[in-house]
């Protein structure tokens, strides 16, 4: 079956198995970043300057400057410097995720402030240890109040993997592109719109269910 | 004597809200302290539960040494003075429940984790005391679903669940509507019945005059005048005082 000259029917199969490399890069970056992010807002929180100061040095030059040019630094950089390479796959899953962690650093600290001192006092006065008022009292109320812009950055890190087509990592939209130009025709492109557009329906349907399941009490 | 507090001094910023405070609190007392906003009352409670540190002076809680810096042994090990935390309960302005926490499990899970009691007596226990505070039929609501002055039964009840030796008020009705006030002090009044030991720092004149064995009367940092609440109400002969009470009848 051909559209706009283009063989759809052969197409859409290697199109679908380009997008497990998408939500793979989606998904490592998610298993990286969040627990990444959580260490970064922790670390910015830390009164010692030691600590915050490089960390927020660290999260201004990766939210300072493009994801592309990351990209490109991890795939090049460690030759041009040590000699050695990452390979495709992993420069691009760090910079993926060392990207996204600053991010939701910012995110989870903002999250953890928002938390009332009356609440650490409380459980300080009801004898909880500084972890378990942390692990009980805190980061459960922070999940809540984080899902919304949590979700957010999770429908750009969607579209953001087709820049992994920088370093020639063949995903879904690098798959699109090529087969554009070699059909000459837009169709491939309308293609990938939809594939992205269908993931991040996921997305946003998976958060609006996961905000629900906390909506059982008020902060 | 459970809680002896010797010169007890704090500074915010240069400016001393605590100028050498003492107290001693005595088994099944109940104490209240009234002064005017800003007369340090708040930081005194906030010092003797370790929410705040003192600048100087000394405190000792059922036996067991807070700090002393009298003789410059400056504050305990961070093990005393937990189980110091353990001896004491407190009850704030504004509740502070944990707002994911049904009510019965904001009884049941400090009972718990951190002292240890396996969940079916916690549970008993915390039904037991929201039976007492006329809450049986809530326990599985949250806090955002209830009133005020719900909440803060709530409040005294997860504080009571530790069974603390002490039980401090911080202006436990002061965030409520007038019309909630009565049932709080309904229960501080039965606990009193209960020779709970209790220091309650509060702007309820007749409450205090009423609840109280000791009333204090604090300004500036300062204790002005403790005593019998009779004699403190009925015919104080301290002009600052006299200025105070006569103000707040006013309004």
């Amino acid at each position: 079956m051909r559209i706009d000259n283009v063989p759809i029917d052969l197409l859409i199969p290697n199109m679908l198995s380009a997008s497990v490399k998408t939500l793979q890069i989606f998904f490592l970056t998610i298993i990286l970043s969040i627990p990444l992010g959580f260490l970064v807002a922790l670390a910015r929180r830390s009164k010692y300057r030691i600590i915050n100061i490089p960390v927020r040095i660290y999260q201004l030059i990766f939210r300072g400057t493009p994801l592309m040019l990351q990209l490109f630094f991890f795939m090049y950089g460690p030759y041009y410097i040590f000699g050695f390479t990452f390979g495709r796959d992993l420069a691009c899953i760090l910079a993926f995720a060392i990207n996204y962690a600053a991010y939701f650093g910012e995110i989870f600290r903002g999250g953890i402030g928002s938390i009332p001192k009356g609440q650490y006092e409380a459980a300080k006065v009801l004898g909880y240890t500084k972890f378990q008022t942390f692990m009980r009292i805190v980061l459960p109320q922070v999940i809540k109040i984080v899902i919304p812009s949590t979700g957010n950055e999770l429908m750009t890190l969607v579209k953001d993997t087709s820049l992994a087509q920088s370093i020639a990592v063949i995903e879904l939209f690098r798959v699109a592109t090529t087969a554009g130009s070699k059909y000459a025709s837009t169709v491939p492109i309308v293609v990938a719109a939809l594939f992205y557009l269908i993931m991040n329906t996921i997305v946003e349907i998976s958060f609006k269910i996961i905000e629900k399941k906390f909506d059982y009490y008020k902060n | 004597m459970l809680l002896k507090a010797d010169n007890l001094q704090k500074q915010f910023d240069n400016t001393s809200v605590l100028k050498g405070i003492s107290l001693a609190v005595n088994e099944g007392e109940v104490i209240a302290i009234i002064g005017p906003s800003g007369s340090g009352k708040s930081t005194l409670l906030r010092c003797l539960t370790q929410l705040e540190k003192v600048d100087a002076g000394r405190i000792e809680v059922c036996g067991k040494l807070m700090v002393d810096t009298i003789s410059g042994l400056g504050y305990s090990d961070p093990k005393t003075l937990h189980e110091i935390i353990l001896e004491v309960g407190l009850v704030f302005q504004n509740f502070i429940l944990f707002p994911h926490y049904s009510v019965l499990r904001n009884i049941v899970d400090a009972q718990v984790k951190v002292l240890g009691v396996d969940k079916q007596t916690a549970v008993d226990k915390a039904m037991d005391l929201l039976d007492k505070m006329n809450l049986r039929s809530r326990s599985n609501a949250y806090p955002c679903e209830m009133s005020g002055g719900q909440q803060q039964r709530v409040a005294i009840a997860r504080a009571l669940a530790l069974n603390p030796r002490i039980l401090f008020f911080d202006e436990p009705t002061s965030a409520l509507d007038p019309e909630l006030t009565g049932e709080i002090l309904k229960v501080i009044r039965s606990l009193a019945e209960e020779k709970m030991t209790m220091v309650i720092v509060t702007h309820e004149m007749a409450f205090a005059r009423d609840v109280a064995d000791r009333v204090i009367f604090m300004d500036e940092g300062v204790i002005v005048e403790a005593g019998k609440p009779e004699e403190l109400f009925g015919n104080t002969q301290n002009q600052r005082t006299k200025d105070f009470l006569q103000r707040f009848n006013q309004n």
